[in-house]
């Protein structure tokens, strides 16, 4: 297989509701992730799409009607649908594209529009449910995270405080960035003191729903030296689906997370995760998810990722920032679009260009994931300089 | 494994459900100013790509070809030609519809794209590919910023 | 790069912008409406709940049970053995008191959904919702035993238990 890099990346504001459509939205990424590495759309080879449920932007074929913005016409097209794991399989397709050897450009976007859904997203998700034995209880998918959540924290003995944490370290790393949607400085008690939503989730738990859209350029070994000096190489790709029925998986631990996590580590030769990853991005759509996530990822032990964030080694100035960028809690969460922006932020910080979040002490490894799907997917991917 | 055996088709039951969401969607940048266009002046705006020698109908931001943004707008005529067409007896839903409605794809002089819409003043069965044809605008007062702002297109009376 | 870009693309709106009519909206409501069929296994699932009793079926090669019924093992891919009825009490797995609703509207009364082990199954939940007891006396752990319509009321659907409740 052929070395990828990484060479441009772009971003749109992630926003509650945007005026552009998702071609607009799509075009103004791509457009911005091309200029940052001075191509034009001639030279794109093949294009890969990643856009989570036609009922968001409520467009049947979506990633057809967004072809034109991503770049696409008359390319060769692909999209990849994992719902949130989407975000970071993009890059994974891109990846293969171009390892392979079938082409030497890949575009890679990522687009959500979740503010054309009325009267919430989260209707659309009825389905995600059982049709048949689960959504007649009246079923919300905060439901879902509220069981995830009580099952983590009962089985480790970690408490509501402690898990807001997160919430107060994203949506601070968040001021930094510069699209972000919901960046601010809270406390421990503000968290605790928000609206129970379905407990243990509350109001600041969690991350809001997003309007957005995301562009990497991925480009082979040849190709890439040619456009930058700081290419960011692939170094290792995973992902892996568990099973639809939740009844039948302790919800207490992604397996799946660590499959994806090891099939990236195995790629990229890493052995000891917690010395040889300098910084990572796990998925964060609620602040109890960035931890339960970093312990599929082989950071820590099962029940010890609270302790990471508690003595500071979690934070930018720590020995290995998580969610760097504000993650979805702090920049917002634009469904597919959420794990490329992690892609893009491991790319940035590793080149020295993340501006105010830019990580200290020069980091040469991260690792990026998202999640999502039917709530049993993971997807990885391990980038380096 | 023992399966019960079903031998008539209402036995088997089919679970009824609906997903309840509906959609609101924004124009969009270009579709903005295209839609508030036809509403309060009556005119029909296509954008210009320089570059590859295009003018977009409906216009948009981008140019699809060169990914160039799409800064210039001008004026097209409100006259153009069928380029194909179909004669719809049946609604959305499958139901039978009292007229037949006849819908077109209607193209513009040197313009890359066109409208969909549908054909008034002309039975179905005199409407031909090549027809020159002409916008009839609902009247100012009843226009929203919307396509449907646009009545229909009729043939151009000789 | 991106600390030399000054502008970042995107104009957000508020409510009042498509409230007070400054930008254009158009609405369309799709007229989607599902006849899903159930399958072999759900259809003798639903069956057997009408009659008050929960089935489920095994797999012999990966020993376990698989709730609700279904006729082939994710595992290894082979047709299920058997049938299994199962005890209508078990444990509770997880829960959550939830004051939101589907389309993420406020419940004023929170209902407790929860995923209850099934007796009989090694272990195996399903979802459901729990009363009969102050939401904030739930327990993990916690014993629970169905509620059943009154026979004439059940159509053969999950809702043919209205509830689990503390044993």
């Amino acid at each position: 297989m052929r070395k990828v890099a990484v060479v441009g990346a772009g971003m749109t504001k992630f926003m509650r509701r945007a005026q552009e459509t998702g071609k607009e939205l799509a075009w103004q990424a791509a457009g911005m992730a091309l200029d940052s590495c001075e191509l034009t759309l001639k030279d794109v080879d093949c294009v890969v799409m990643g856009t989570a449920p036609d009922a968001f932007d409520m467009i049947h074929m979506k990633a057809e009607y967004l072809s034109d913005g991503a770049g696409a016409w008359r390319k060769p097209y692909m999209r990849g649908f994992l719902g949130g794991g989407t975000g970071v399989f993009v890059a994974n397709q891109a990846w293969y594209h171009v390892a392979s050897g079938l082409f030497d450009v890949c575009l890679v976007v990522a687009e959500e529009k979740m503010s054309s859904c009325l009267p919430h997203p989260q209707g659309a998700f009825v389905t995600c449910w059982d049709q048949f034995t689960e959504s007649p209880l009246g079923t919300s998918l905060l439901w879902f995270f509220a069981w995830e959540m009580n099952r983590y924290m009962t089985a480790h003995g970690i408490t509501e405080r402690e898990i807001a944490q997160v919430s107060v370290k994203n949506k601070k790393n968040a001021l930094d960035h510069p699209c972000a949607q919901l960046p601010a400085e809270i406390t421990v008690d503000d968290v605790m003191n928000s609206e129970v939503m379905a407990w243990p989730v509350k109001r600041l738990d969690v991350s809001p729903t997003s309007d957005g859209a995301v562009a990497l350029v991925f480009a082979s070994e040849e190709v890439a030296k040619r456009i930058t000096d700081k290419p960011v190489w692939v170094e290792g790709v995973g992902w892996c689906l568990d099973t639809m029925y939740i009844g039948q998986r302790d919800l207490y631990y992604p397996k799946y997370v660590e499959y994806a996590a090891r099939m990236a580590y195995d790629m990229a030769g890493i052995k000891d995760p917690r010395a040889e990853i300098d910084i990572a991005e796990p998925y964060d759509p609620f602040s109890y998810k960035e931890l339960h996530h970093a312990e599929g990822l082989l950071l820590c032990d099962k029940g010890e990722a609270v302790k990471l964030l508690v003595n500071g080694e979690t934070q930018r100035t720590g020995r290995q920032p998580w969610c760097p960028s504000g993650g979805a809690l702090g920049v917002g969460n634009a469904i597919a679009a959420t794990g490329t922006m992690k892609v893009a932020e491991i790319f940035w910080q590793l080149r020295g260009e993340a501006g105010k979040r830019q990580v200290p002490g020069k980091p040469r490894k991260g690792v990026a994931q998202a999640w999502g799907d039917e709530m049993q997917v993971g997807t990885v991917i391990v980038l380096g300089v | 494994m023992p399966l019960d055996k079903v031998t008539q088709v209402a036995q088997t039951k089919p679970w009824h459900g609906d997903i309840p969401v509906y959609g609101q969607y924004t124009f969009g940048i270009a579709g903005e100013r295209f839609f508030r266009d036809i509403k309060d002046k009556g005119r029909i705006m296509g954008a210009e790509c320089a570059a590859c020698n295009l003018v977009y109908v409906p216009p948009r931001i981008y140019c699809e070809r060169c990914f160039g943004e799409l800064a210039k707008w001008l004026e097209i005529p409100n006259r153009g030609v069928v380029h194909t067409f179909t004669v719809a007896h049946a609604d959305l839903d499958g139901n039978r519809l009292k007229e037949p409605v006849v819908v077109a794809l209607v193209k513009f002089d040197g313009v890359y794209g066109g409208l969909v819409h549908r054909l008034g003043e002309v039975e179905p069965d005199k409407v031909a590919i090549g027809m020159a044809v002409e916008m009839m605008l609902k009247p100012k007062a009843e226009r929203t910023g919307s396509i449907l702002d646009i009545n229909y297109f009729r043939p151009i009376q000789a | 790069m991106s600390e030399k870009v000054k502008v970042w693309p995107g104009t957000p709106l508020g409510e009042k912008d498509i409230k007070e009519k400054r930008i254009l909206v158009t609405e369309w409501q799709p007229n989607l409406k599902y006849a899903w069929d159930t399958g072999i296994g759900y259809g003798k699932y639903f069956a057997e709940l009408k009659k008050g009793r929960i089935v489920g079926t095994r797999c012999a090669k990966c020993r376990r049970v698989l709730l609700p019924a279904r006729v082939f093992c994710e595992w290894c891919f082979r047709t299920v053995d058997e049938w299994v009825y199962l005890e209508d009490t078990g444990t509770v797995n997880t829960f959550s008191v939830a004051y939101t609703g589907t389309a993420a509207e406020r419940l004023k009364e929170p209902r407790i959904p929860a995923l209850i082990e099934i007796d009989g199954s090694h272990g195996v939940a399903i979802m459901h919702l729990i009363s009969e007891i102050d939401p904030w006396k739930v327990k993990i752990g916690m014993r629970v035993r169905a509620v059943w319509k009154p026979e004439p009321e059940r159509e053969g659907a999950i809702t043919d238990i209205a509830y689990w409740k503390p044993i």
